[in-house]
């Protein structure tokens, strides 16, 4: 069992590399907590919803580009995996406005 | 000079026998299922969007979801808020699980997927407590996949589907979490000389974890 651990050569921690890990978990952090302080204090409504929206793209982009670490990847794997997610804008618009309409037509 | 230098360097580098993205086979492949798992829980989440905007009325998050467990205390959001904040929790533990793999430390990789491996059976127990809170429901009939006390049926349907297929992936995450753990703790990864298994489950953990950010915050705060 010794012999086996002898081999393989333990490097030491990287104290700035689990410093950045730790503030990356807690912006995650205090970005929840606002959310949780607008979900209580501000009125629902489309203003509300919009930062609720922009607060979980900064927590995507947190989660995605540091602990996934696809930010320190090649450009070409980056937008391999972002391009084809941008499109799902319109997926969203367009079910969205379809929603809206089925609405109008059922309330006539 | 330099111009034609860096693009035969470029077509060099398409012309196989390399990797151009400088990844390996393994995690390029888990990179490309993600995307595709991202793009059925996108199509799951904008479908509720829509039935929601078909809806003449909707049910308000923060009144369905305000029990907590071991009290009867009015408490909206604050159990699905400490289960964000238990998922986020083991998506760090996982980071300083691949972190002391690349440093190829036995101790710390267990350690760490030890505590990542807790964290996701802490959330899925929450999960389940969740379920069976909303289906049993407040005395008025609880909730079904056709119908429900709260609203539309859309929106207790929807909740299945969503979470339900969430969990899926927390629970399958957990059982491969646990067979790297049972590999790392053999030696395995010390003999093959990598800990790269350890960032592809990672990769997907940390899936895990985004997905939710997502879930709590089109079913839970909008």
């Amino acid at each position: 069992m010794n012999t086996e651990e002898n081999k393989v050569e333990v490097l030491p921690v990287d104290k700035s590399k689990i410093r950045h890990v730790i503030r990356v978990a807690l912006i995650l952090f205090v970005v929840t907590v606002i959310e949780f302080i607008i979900a209580f204090t501000v009125g629902s409504g489309g203003f509300r919803t919009s930062i609720f929206v922009i607060m979980t793209i900064v927590k995507a982009f947190y989660i995605v580009s540091e602990f996934m670490h696809l930010g320190h990847e090649e450009k070409g794997l980056r937008w391999m995996i972002i391009f084809p997610t941008i499109l799902a804008i319109w997926l969203i618009i367009a079910l969205l406005m379809e929603g809206s309409y089925v609405l109008l037509e059922r309330s006539i | 000079m330099d111009t034609t230098a860096t693009t035969t360097a470029k077509a060099d580098l398409w012309d196989g026998g390399q990797s151009p993205f400088k990844v390996s086979y393994g995690k390029l492949m888990m990179w490309i299922f993600l995307l595709s798992d991202a793009f059925t829980f996108s199509a799951l989440l904008i479908s509720y969007g829509m039935v929601r905007f078909s809806s003449e009325s909707w049910p308000v998050p923060e009144e369905v979801f305000s029990a907590i467990p071991f009290t009867h205390a009015y408490m909206p959001l604050v159990f699905v808020g400490i289960m964000t904040f238990i998922l986020i929790l083991s998506s760090v533990t996982m980071v300083l699980a691949v972190e002391a793999g690349r440093r190829m430390d036995r101790k710390g990789v267990e350690k760490w997927m030890f505590w990542t491996i807790i964290g996701g059976v802490v959330f899925l127990s929450c999960q389940a407590w969740e379920w069976s809170h909303f289906i049993h429901g407040t005395g008025l009939g609880g909730a079904s996949l056709s119908w429900n006390e709260y609203g539309p049926p859309g929106f207790a349907a929807f909740f299945f589907f969503i979470t339900g297929f969430h969990g899926t992936h927390v629970f399958s995450g957990v059982v491969i979490n646990y067979i790297i753990y049972y590999n790392t703790v053999r030696g395995v990864y010390d003999e093959r000389g990598h800990y790269e298994m350890v960032e592809k489950v990672g990769l997907y953990w940390h899936f895990v974890d985004l997905v939710w950010v997502f879930v709590f915050t089109f079913y839970y705060l909008v």
